[in-house]
């Protein structure tokens, strides 16, 4: 039975039988984070009779909003094989640059231009130093990370500012049918990205870049260009993320969205994203951040304290990343 | 039929919960603190309790992790999602919760800032509580630095995070101080360093403040935090006889410098007294047993007499006490 479809002449009977199809639907970390977020829930609502708020708890995800929205893009980031530390500090220098440009006088549309090619360019380079150069990203990022921050804090200085125009700040407290608008921005990029990763042909190779970038390279996919788009979406998305931020705080300080990375990264590694590259998905990680928020709700609407918070925070990481890490050896072919 | 004992038992229920809530008349009161890991809280907490064992009150005390200007936000959220009578806070920033306290009193919430105001946006809360008269603050401290340094040499100031509002007025205060007054002419303030209420910052900007300024002859740290990695550096590097380290001190944290002859003396009030008068003004408001009026007075037990000064604030005692190797062991907080 040779030909085409079956160059080595391998018999039908000889091959894997097909996994069932409950399985390939149920058994996937999304699932699992699924079932985090509705016994999360339950758990919430034990713990205190005031949780249970549609009003208060879409209120409370507004503060994570800003990096539920960038750990979208790391997410992509991270299956096409590649990591951003950088991105808090890249909404904290975006925004600051912002706020002294405002400061200065410039109209307020010119320094939101500003802000976002600023990040378009602390990504760019970002991109050109792990494409460019070929170096880690890991490494690269944790560099920038610390020096994006650097620069804010020279450029902001210790003080915070403020006294923006009326019609900027308050984005959290704006609404629309109810839900406030950092959610829904939210929701409309995950729409958009999960469509990008999950229908196009852009999409299907950030997947295949990330599962083997060399074999991908020789099926003629522009590896280098996809990664570097991927990194200067980043700082995009960041700068974004920064100015939403400035508006719902209503001032800018240097330390915006400090250790803003490990919730992102958490989000993404909740989400079934796999570290190594080649699988995740945008619906994981938008079922991550909402996993987040409940827990961090429900824990502070109880008084909960923070170090009990961080410890459950911290114990979550580790069961998902055991639990996500067992799936996909499990189902690897 | 379904439906009427449904709705016998919702009618019952209602009853029931009506009935309780008339027999627990207790008032809610939650403190927030600047941040977690921060003894000086324990102390004023302290105070709460103590009050809430004898008066109609619950208690309950809650902070965030790090003292930056808007982490208390989603702290204060919670309370009024949680239907609290009073919130007492110490503000991490002059004006980024206005809007949420705004909220609060809305919601028919007290809202009492305790150990430091909210300068300039007085407005947004009902009433202070002070610990002192805060406008003698830095003539005091300037005062005690000069006493240890013969009133001529190099001074600086290590304070906490650059918004705290109650820092903010003790450095202008210090600052009017030693530009006006001039038995202070001979000191000369060279520069003032943040050490953000964390040991380690505080500990590394005094290292840097030894090594930039060799001619360093005293420190006013206004933080127990900072006063206290102060004094372990003077300490740990021996040249309590070249610096001199003064501030604002918990007498449980600076004993066994002071013992050592490390530092000679230093100041504060009682934190505890603070939170005994909270809890009673907040209650005696709450029941309608005192008015929260400019001019008025009403008695405390162990306290006396307090008045109301202009702006709603209140002193807890009349001046800053003074601890030093005779009277440091009269104390124990």
């Amino acid at each position: 039975m040779t030909g085409p479809g079956n160059p080595a002449g391998t018999l039908a009977q000889d091959a894997a039988p097909a996994r069932p199809r409950w399985q390939i639907i149920l058994v996937r970390p999304e699932t699992m984070t699924f079932a985090l977020l509705v016994l999360a829930f339950i758990v919430a609502s034990v713990l205190s009779p005031f949780f249970l708020d549609a009003s208060y708890i879409l209120d409370s995800f507004t503060y994570y909003a800003e990096f539920a929205l960038v750990a979208l893009v790391l997410t992509m980031l991270i299956i096409s094989g590649e990591i951003d530390l950088s991105a808090a500090s890249m909404m904290s220098l975006s925004s600051c640059l912002f706020a002294v440009a405002y400061q200065a006088g410039v109209p307020v549309p010119l320094c939101v231009l500003v802000s976002l090619g600023a990040g378009l360019l602390l990504g760019a380079f970002n991109g050109l130093l792990v494409i460019g150069l070929q170096l880690p990203s890991i490494i690269v990022t944790i560099g920038t990370l610390i020096m994006y921050r650097g620069f804010a804090q020279v450029i902001a200085g210790d003080k915070s500012i403020s006294k923006f125009p009326e019609w900027f700040v308050g984005i959290n407290y704006r609404d629309l049918l109810g839900v406030p608008v950092p959610i829904i921005v939210f929701v409309v990029a995950a729409i958009i990205l999960s469509l990008v990763l999950g229908t196009t042909i852009l999409g299907r190779q950030i997947y295949q870049i990330g599962t083997n970038e060399v074999a991908a390279r020789h099926a003629g996919i522009r590896t280098r260009r996809i990664k570097f788009l991927l990194f200067v979406m980043m700082g995009l998305i960041s700068s974004v993320a920064g100015l939403m931020t400035a508006s719902r705080l209503a001032s800018v300080r240097y330390d915006l969205g400090l250790g803003g990375e490990l919730q992102m990264v958490l989000m993404a590694m909740l989400g079934g994203t796999y570290i190594f590259g080649g699988r995740g998905s945008i619906l994981g990680t938008f079922l991550a951040a909402w996993l987040l928020v409940i827990i961090a709700t429900g824990m502070t609407v109880a008084n909960i304290q923070a170090n009990v918070q961080l410890t459950v925070m911290g114990l979550l990481l580790i069961v998902s990343i055991i639990a996500t890490n067992l799936i996909y050896s499990r189902t690897q072919r | 039929m379904f439906n009427k004992t449904l709705f016998a038992l919702a009618a019952g229920t209602a009853l029931m919960t009506g009935f309780a809530a008339l027999a627990q008349d207790k008032i809610d009161i939650v403190f927030i603190g600047k941040n977690t890991g921060n003894p000086y809280f324990d102390s004023l907490t302290g105070g709460f309790v103590d009050a809430c064992a004898v008066i109609a009150c619950n208690f309950e005390f809650v902070a965030p992790a790090t003292a930056e200007a808007t982490s208390q936000i989603p702290f204060i959220t919670a309370q009024i999602q949680r239907g609290v009578d009073v919130i007492a806070i110490s503000p991490n920033s002059p004006d980024a919760l206005n809007q949420v306290f705004d909220e609060a009193r809305a919601a028919g919430i007290l809202v009492l800032t305790v150990n430091g105001d909210i300068t300039g946006s007085e407005a947004h809360r009902d009433a202070t509580i002070l610990p002192t008269n805060f406008d003698a603050v830095g003539h005091d401290q300037v005062e005690m630095v000069g006493s240890l340094i013969g009133y001529e040499g190099e001074i600086a100031i290590l304070s906490a995070t650059t918004e705290a509002p109650d820092q903010n007025k003790w450095i202008v205060g210090m600052n009017e101080t030693l530009a006006n007054d001039p038995k202070y002419a001979k000191m000369k303030l060279v520069a003032t360093v943040y050490g953000d209420d964390q040991p380690e910052k505080s500990t590394t900007e005094m290292e840097a403040l030894l090594s930039t300024y060799p001619d360093l002859k005293g420190v006013i740290a206004p933080t127990t935090v900072g006063i206290a990695a102060a004094a372990q550096v003077v300490q740990s590097r021996g040249i309590a006889d070249k610096v001199k380290v003064t501030g604002l001190g918990l007498p449980s944290e600076m004993r066994a410098f002071v013992k050592d002859g490390t530092v000679t003396g230093f100041q504060l009030w009682s934190p505890g007294n603070e939170g005994w008068l909270a809890a009673h003004f907040a209650v005696g408001v709450k029941n309608g047993t005192i008015k929260n009026e400019v001019g008025g007075t009403f008695e405390v037990p162990n306290l006396g007499t307090i008045t109301i000064n202009p702006n709603n604030s209140m002193n807890t005692q009349a001046a800053l006490t003074t601890f030093n190797a005779e009277n440091i062991d009269d104390f124990n907080f």
